[in-house]
């Protein structure tokens, strides 16, 4: 990273901790990240953040290591977007996102990355992107904002409600996509009427926003278990 | 996808036509008019005000459709004025009056403004369903507009088609409120552009919405935060929009215009609680940052006229920084102590390859550790500072440390620190200079020395004070995030909303968690279809018998431990007398820690004998058999240590042994904890794996391991009085209990299978610590205050009756001291001792407790009120789209035999402009 903490400026730091959920030090990890997803893997981490509890960019600031990773970084982008506005506007792409460890495992990844995607073909994440999806998926962000952005990520078709194929969908990516995982159709009905059954309110055959946090609202583990550590 | 999230700042008027096809996913051939292309300043015009119907339209509850919605902005179009609101005055039975223009309807008005030939209609689905293509806010518009329309055109016709209507509307009502789920994928595309639309539907997915939505939420929270503000502002700022929120503004209004206002309001908020409101906003970080830039200009202006406000305006404004400034402190102090957390990698890990269920396990630890670790500090700092700074002699040659000591903490440990019988009973010769005894400073005496037993006394009462508080307050806290009113309806809904934990990173664990959930899923199925068929009463009756016969099994076992514990321990003060053997101590730790490892494995096989219906239920009985199990254990040795040996210790000091004995007791659980590890993960893991070749390893027990560490808590809590370091043994357990079960985890064991409520789980342990760890302890310690007389030779209370004495002597003294501290002797004695105080305490508790079940009551109430009037609604609804539904399908039979008898619906002008686009 060569210093990524003297590369975000001071004013852009602050600002970021002003309009996102994250701390200082999250959002210096999280610029380390995305610099150079490939090269942080558990060992890594592990070797930057257990022991001494001191900020990995810090850490990362004095090893060779995570210069070598900025480095890398800047070969990727070309010429002229190596300066700081640059890099910070650069896209990265949903492959090396997905490829990062703390969504590797997780069946809604693709779904997460088009929800915070801001690019206009939707296939991108720029670093402020990412900010927002960490901002989200933190400790301190609100509950409320937690549950409208699963209810968009579970929103498969991206129409507003969760109708009866978003929520099929959405119980096939829960118990595994494979024809031998899946529910068999008929549990998969009954599951599905039972769902809009007690979650529907009006009636209307499919879940709206409001609904859907009504039903979060009663379920406290889901503000600890929508979390993604970095 | 498209740009559905991307904002366009884009006036309208910059936008060229295949451009906004694009950006708006707008299906071609849609909207076209003949006269707004090539794109002139008018059909921008119009452009904006169909965008705007949408978006005054689009504010929730918009169906109630204020009075007077057709009297928009002034750059209203034709179609606007066409329509007036369908519950409009004089819209019900009769032509509004727009004028003659709309009794007639040309032909080409309805064609021209929401497509209703045959051609654009199969295009809808595939929009809806595609991701190329979605209904844009351009689309939104034209659907509300046409959405009035056709209710209007539907009243004043209602005559002729009336009949129809009727049959549809019994149609809905005979089969039930399912209507609209069955018969989804049997409306048109028109109806379905209709539903896409609703207001209730658009919160989820359009900005507008969003801005419009969290406009509101600031409008509120200004005006219940900072009322003497509001006055002076609105004036400047907002002439006519002051008695309205935005969901009830009739008016049309932008994108644009929304957001203005929002940052407008935004502007109005002091600076960290704008970027509180702006953190929680669902927009991207640019459009966040868009709204503070714009927010942020004029703020010097504001501050500037709040110079000249009321006084009042003033005062509520210092409140307000105040607050914030505390607040934003508080976020600080927060994150910082977030930086410091502890095992954030290791609680990671867990986290990610096990999930939420068994990390709350290693959280408790966590909490565990920093409740030992406030009380250490608070005995460190009152008690074994002082008293290790002057030590008293000592009565007679230090015995040598064998390294037995370190298990019966006996030898060479008595005398020191670490136990009751050290600390003197004289007060310490040191005047009252350091920080740390300046609380006890009396204002009067100006060098009152250090009074030991008070101190003793004082500091234990205050650190199970704190530690009573923070207790209590933490098990509120989590009661009322886990426990919501009507919590208990609407599992499948939650299972399959909330049971995903983000926090896993590894592919296994994440398969792992796919066929937990997948089981659970399937478990609460096949309960849901038991439930619908009752079952035959001789089954209940087996069940009921089964489950009486466990319970009366395991509460015998329980009462078979204690008896068995009794026996022992009256053996043991019998043959100890005789032998005296150190060694020989051991032997009631041993004895009780396995029976505290073997009874549950007991419990555990007799549960499964009986049939639970819930996996939940089944893992609290299991917890609360553990802890009646455990209750009377602890039970009997209470009344052991305080009931017997205080008798039989006569001459000694016996609270140094009950001291040591709690310390053997907590030493020896550690102990038999390591071995159960071993035993029971390590070697029990590669049996499974070696000789029964299976592939699923030993599950981690969280509500055993729980209760374990509930109980090394409680024999800590029971010793602090005795043993003042016993703290930090227990800390010191904690933190090795951390690395090895950590280890033992990640080798040896897997994720339970049943899906487990953390939050509620947590809850559970907090308040099985509370109510019969702590308070269980409390009792105890109470007791042995008021009631115990303290042996004769040893410790700092040894000339008094009970140790409660010394604060009476202090008292006295006090009393004696002079008039300027004599309201402390009447508070002790009107308050303390007096019982009528307690009594009123008590009694106003009850009444605050029993005033807010009431409250809970009336609240579950007003929700099923509530509820019952939302499903109304909804079929209202309902009805109505089965109306419109109606109308589209008699109004596609006539274009289709209109156009069948050659007269043409459509004028040829549109037509050419459909090929065009």
């Amino acid at each position: 990273m060569g210093g990524s903490g003297s590369r975000l400026s001071k004013d852009l730091l602050a600002e970021y901790q002003d309009l996102t959920f994250l701390t200082k030090q999250e959002i210096l990890l999280s610029m380390y990240v995305v610099s150079a997803p490939h090269l942080v893997d558990e060992q890594q981490a592990r070797s930057g953040n257990e022991h001494t509890g001191t900020p990995i960019a810090e850490r990362a600031n004095r090893s060779p290591l995570s210069a070598r990773a900025h480095k890398r970084f800047c070969e990727l982008l070309p010429q002229e977007q190596q300066s700081v506005e640059a890099s910070l506007r650069a896209q990265v792409s949903f492959e090396q996102i997905l490829s990062l460890p703390e969504l590797k495992a997780n069946p809604f990844k693709e779904r997460i990355c088009r929800v915070f995607s801001t690019s206009p073909t939707r296939d991108s994440l720029s670093f402020e992107d990412f900010l927002d999806l960490l901002s989200v998926f933190s400790d301190t962000a609100t509950p409320d904002i937690k549950s409208h952005y699963a209810f968009r990520i579970f929103d498969f078709d991206d129409d507003g409600t969760l109708n009866r194929e978003d929520l099929s969908q959405l119980v096939n990516c829960l118990t595994g996509e494979s024809e031998d995982t899946r529910l068999s159709a008929s549990e998969m009905k009954q599951l599905v009427d039972n769902i809009l059954e007690e979650s529907d309110i009006d009636r209307d055959g499919t879940i709206n926003l409001s609904e859907f946090q009504h039903v979060i609202s009663r379920s406290p583990d889901f503000a600890s278990s929508f979390k993604i550590v970095l | 996808m498209g740009s559905r999230w991307v904002w366009n700042y884009r006036p309208f008027l910059e936008l060229g036509e295949t451009e906004s096809h694009k950006n708006w996913g707008l299906p071609p051939g849609t909207r076209m008019n003949p006269d707004t292309r090539p794109p002139s300043p008018g059909s921008d015009l119009r452009m904006r005000c169909e965008e705007g119907s949408q978006v005054g339209r689009g504010g929730r509850h918009s169906r109630r459709g204020a009075p007077g919605g057709g009297k928009g902005a002034p750059q209203a179009g034709p179609r606007d004025s066409q329509g007036p609101s369908p519950r409009g005055p004089g819209g019900a039975a009769q032509p509004g009056p727009a004028g003659p223009a709309s009794a007639h309807w040309p032909p080409g008005v309805l064609c021209r403004s929401f497509p209703l030939t045959p051609r654009p209609l199969p295009r809808f689905p595939a929009a809806l369903a595609g991701h190329s293509q979605e209904p844009s806010p351009y689309d939104e518009s034209e659907v509300h507009d046409s959405f009035q329309q056709l209710i209007q055109e539907q009243s004043w016709r209602a005559a002729q088609e009336g009949l129809e209507l009727q049959q549809r509307a019994r149609q809905a009502a005979g089969s039930g409120q399912h209507t609209l789920l069955g018969s989804e994928g049997t409306h048109s595309a028109a109806t379905l552009r209709i539903l896409a639309s609703m207001p209730s539907r658009t919160i989820g997915r359009s900005r507008g919405a969003i801005i419009s939505q969290y406009y509101n939420r600031t409008v509120q929270l200004r005006r219940r935060s900072s009322r003497p503000l509001l006055g002076n502002l609105v004036r400047s700022a907002r002439p006519s929009l002051r008695m309205y929120d935005l969901e009830l503004d009739p008016r049309a209004q932008e994108e644009e215009e929304k957001q203005s206002l929002l940052v407008r309001e935004l502007q109005s908020l002091a600076v960290a609680q704008r970027d509180h409101m702006l953190r929680g906003m669902p927009l991207s970080l640019a459009e966040k940052r868009s709204l503070r830039e714009k927010s942020r200009t004029p703020r010097g202006k504001w501050r500037g006229q709040r110079g000249h406000g009321s006084i009042f305006s003033c005062c509520g404004w210092l409140r307000y920084a105040c607050v914030l400034t505390l607040h934003s402190l508080g976020l600080a102090l927060l994150s910082s102590l977030q930086a410091l957390t502890p095992w954030r990698y290791a609680l990671k890990r867990i986290g990610g390859q096990f999930g939420s269920s068994v990390l709350s396990y290693f959280l408790f630890l966590k909490t565990l550790l920093a409740f030992n670790a406030l009380l250490l500090l608070l005995l460190l700092a009152f008690m074994v500072g002082p008293q290790a700074a002057f030590p008293p002699a000592l009565p007679g040659p230090v015995p040598v440390c064998t390294g037995l000591e370190l298990l019966t903490g006996a030898g060479c440990f008595t005398h020191t620190v670490m136990y009751y019988g050290h600390y003197s009973n004289a007060t310490l010769n040191q005047p009252c200079a350091g920080p740390l005894e300046g609380g006890r400073c009396s204002p009067g005496a100006g060098s009152l020395p250090y009074n030991m037993p008070l101190a003793y006394l004082f500091t234990v009462g205050v650190g199970f004070f704190i530690t009573c508080i923070t207790l209590v307050y933490s098990m509120a806290h989590s009661f009322g995030e886990s426990y919501r009113v009507g919590s208990t309806s609407g599992i499948h809904a939650i299972t399959v909303f909330c049971s995903w934990d983000y926090k896993v990173t590894q592919k296994r664990a994440s398969r792992l968690q796919q066929d937990n959930i997948r089981t659970r899923l399937k478990e609460l199925l096949a309960e849901w279809q038991l439930r619908q068929s009752p079952r035959s009463v001789c089954r209940r009756l087996r069940q009921a018998a089964a489950l009486g016969l466990t319970w009366l099994l395991c509460l015998g076992t329980a009462l078979g431990c204690a008896v068995a514990v009794h026996v022992f321990s009256e053996f043991m003060i019998q043959s100890l007398e005789a032998a005296g053997k150190e060694a020989a101590l051991l032997v009631l730790p041993l004895v009780v820690g396995l029976l505290n490892l073997g009874a549950p494995y007991l419990c555990r096989i007799l549960a499964a004998l009986e049939p639970h219906d819930s996996p939940v239920l089944e893992v609290y009985v299991a917890i609360c058999r553990n802890l009646i199990l455990k209750l009377a254990i602890l039970g009997t040795l209470c009344y052991h240590w305080l009931g017997r040996r205080v008798g039989v210790l006569r001459g000694q000091c016996w609270e140094d042994f009950v001291g040591q004995e709690l310390y053997r007791f907590l030493v020896m659980d550690f102990i038999l904890m390591l071995l159960d590890t071993l035993f029971g993960e390590l070697v029990w893991r590669i049996i499974s794996e070696k000789k029964l070749k299976r592939r699923r390893k030993p599950e981690f027990d969280i509500a055993r391991n729980v209760l374990e560490l509930i109980y090394g808590q409680t024999l800590t809590w029971l010793g602090v009085l005795f043993s003042p370091l016993l703290p930090a043994v227990q800390i010191i357990k904690l933190l090795l209990v951390f690395y090895i079960k950590k280890a033992s985890l990640l080798a040896n064991c897997q994720a339970p299978r049943r899906p487990w409520l953390a939050s509620h789980m947590s809850t559970v342990f907090l308040t099985l610590l509370c109510f019969p760890a702590f308070l269980g302890t409390a009792v105890f310690l109470c007791y042995a205050v008021w009631h115990v007389k303290p042996s004769g030779i040893c410790g700092p209370f040894r000339t008094l009756d009970t140790m409660y004495e010394a604060g009476r002597v202090w008292v006295r003294h006090l009393e004696a001291g002079g008039p300027r501290v004599s309201w402390l002797p009447w508070v002790h004695q009107y308050l303390v001792e007096n019982t009528f105080f307690v009594f009123l305490v008590s009694a106003l508790l009850l009444a605050v407790i029993y005033l807010n079940i009431q409250v809970v009551r009336g609240q579950r109430k007003v929700i099923c009120l509530l509820k019952e009037q939302i499903s109304n609604e909804g079929e209202d609804k309902i009805f109505l789209i089965n109306k419109l539904h109606s109308i589209y399908e008699r109004k596609e039979r006539e274009e289709r035999s209109r156009v069948r008898t050659g007269q043409a619906a459509i004028p040829p002008t549109l037509l050419t402009d459909e090929r065009d686009a």
